[in-house]
């Protein structure tokens, strides 16, 4: 069955600690952060650090940094680019997957509260494992395949209609913030390939230059793979890109239907 | 199987190669509830009187008894698709097997039941 309930040992202590703001900092903010660490054998707990917004950048990227050199040197989490292109610091930013780079603190209102993202397992404090996710999409064989012979000193032609085609699916960072708000892919990720690896297929599919369309085709029709996607468009709703993953879903499937029949 | 390695689980038992019969029934099923249930409601609408009598009547035509069994087996087959993809989205191990046993069982009762008591009537001395 789907377990709706944490195991004993993942539920939240309330054993956190508190770092108050600098003395004489006036403009405070408190941010309410998901600590776990696999080494102590305790459960996990939320610390609450205050931050003087005077002297934080504006992301809460930027908060998480400060903590990490200022406050709290333990605090782990994934960062690299700080400019939406790489998708390291993908986390659970009041409520809602998304980057920590591009989500500005000044847009939530009060306690910031940040967990790992949703229903993955996680390697310490705001760091999930993607070691499926990245297998899921190693699945699809995400690269040009063709049986025609790769032309001899010149590239692959496309046109400029056929090349806007793969538009809205190349800018995908699989950041995985998509897949881990999508509740079919929390309770069947063994097999629902997520509206990530989804998308990232459709973008193989749509593109004129491949020529395994068939086979790609073959390799997701599983009621499992493709079907556990019912349409609830919590994908497109938190893609920090602005990306419709549900849409190439949708897409995916007419294909189906059209080969069948 | 492949189950030493984490590319080897995704791929498990691969592709089971269906769904798309099943994706594209149920949006069948779906199409026709919608025009049989609003042709059921408008017949039932438009009865002199809702009394068993008239009931009976006008089911006795072949009218209203062949869209009614049309009605009966497009209900109970797209309860049968959707109840399976909830199954299948929360239950998983022996007792998906369980309940899909339960759930084909019932929906072909169902069906049966509804089907006869339609024929009963449609096909029975007046």
């Amino acid at each position: 069955m789907a377990e709706f309930s944490l195991p004993a040992n993942s539920k939240i202590s309330s054993a956190g600690k508190r770092y108050p703001a600098p003395a004489g900092a006036k403009n405070t903010r408190a941010f309410k952060i998901y600590r776990w660490n696999p080494d102590d054998g305790a459960n996990p707990r939320y610390d609450t650090y205050e931050l003087d917004l005077d002297s934080t950048g504006p992301m809460v990227l930027d908060a998480l940094i400060k903590i990490k050199s200022e406050v709290d040197s333990t605090l782990t989490f994934r960062r690299s680019c700080r400019e939406g292109i790489c998708g390291s610091c993908s986390m659970n930013i009041d409520g809602t997957n998304t980057l920590a780079c591009t989500m500005a603190i000044e847009d939530i209102k009060g306690e910031v509260r940040i967990t790992p993202l949703p229903h993955m397992e996680v390697v310490k404090d705001l760091v999930p494992d993607f070691k499926h996710f990245y297998a899921q999409y190693a699945s699809i064989k995400p690269w040009l395949q063709t049986v025609t012979p790769a032309p001899s000193g010149e590239e692959r032609i496309q046109s400029v209609e056929d090349r806007a085609k793969i538009d809205g699916l190349y800018e995908c960072i699989l950041c995985a913030c998509c897949s881990t708000a999508c509740p079919s892919y929390w309770w069947n990720s063994d097999k629902f390939l997520g509206p990530a690896i989804l998308l990232q297929a459709y973008r193989w599919l749509a593109d004129s230059r491949d020529e395994m369309t068939g086979e790609r085709l073959d390799a997701l029709e599983d009621p499992f793979r493709l079907y556990r996607c019912h349409t609830i468009m919590n994908c497109a709703n938190v893609c920090p890109k602005g990306l419709n993953p549900a849409k190439a879903i949708a897409e995916i499937k007419i294909m189906m239907v059209e080969r069948a029949g | 199987m492949g189950a030493g390695t984490e590319l080897g689980r995704v791929r498990g038992l691969g592709a089971a190669k269906d769904g798309v019969h099943h994706w594209w029934l149920q949006r069948v099923t779906a199409v026709g509830n919608l025009i049989l249930m609003l042709w059921f409601v408008l017949s039932l609408v438009r009865l002199p009187s809702l009394d068993y009598a008239s009931v009976v009547l006008w089911l006795r035509q072949p009218v209203a008894a062949v869209p009614m069994l049309l009605l009966i087996v497009s209900v109970f087959w797209h309860l049968r698709l959707g109840v399976q993809v909830l199954i299948e989205d929360y239950v998983h191990g022996a007792p998906r097997v369980l309940a899909m046993l339960a759930l084909n069982f019932y929906a072909l009762a169902g069906a049966a039941a509804a089907v006869f008591a339609v024929l009963k009537i449609a096909l029975g001395a007046a």
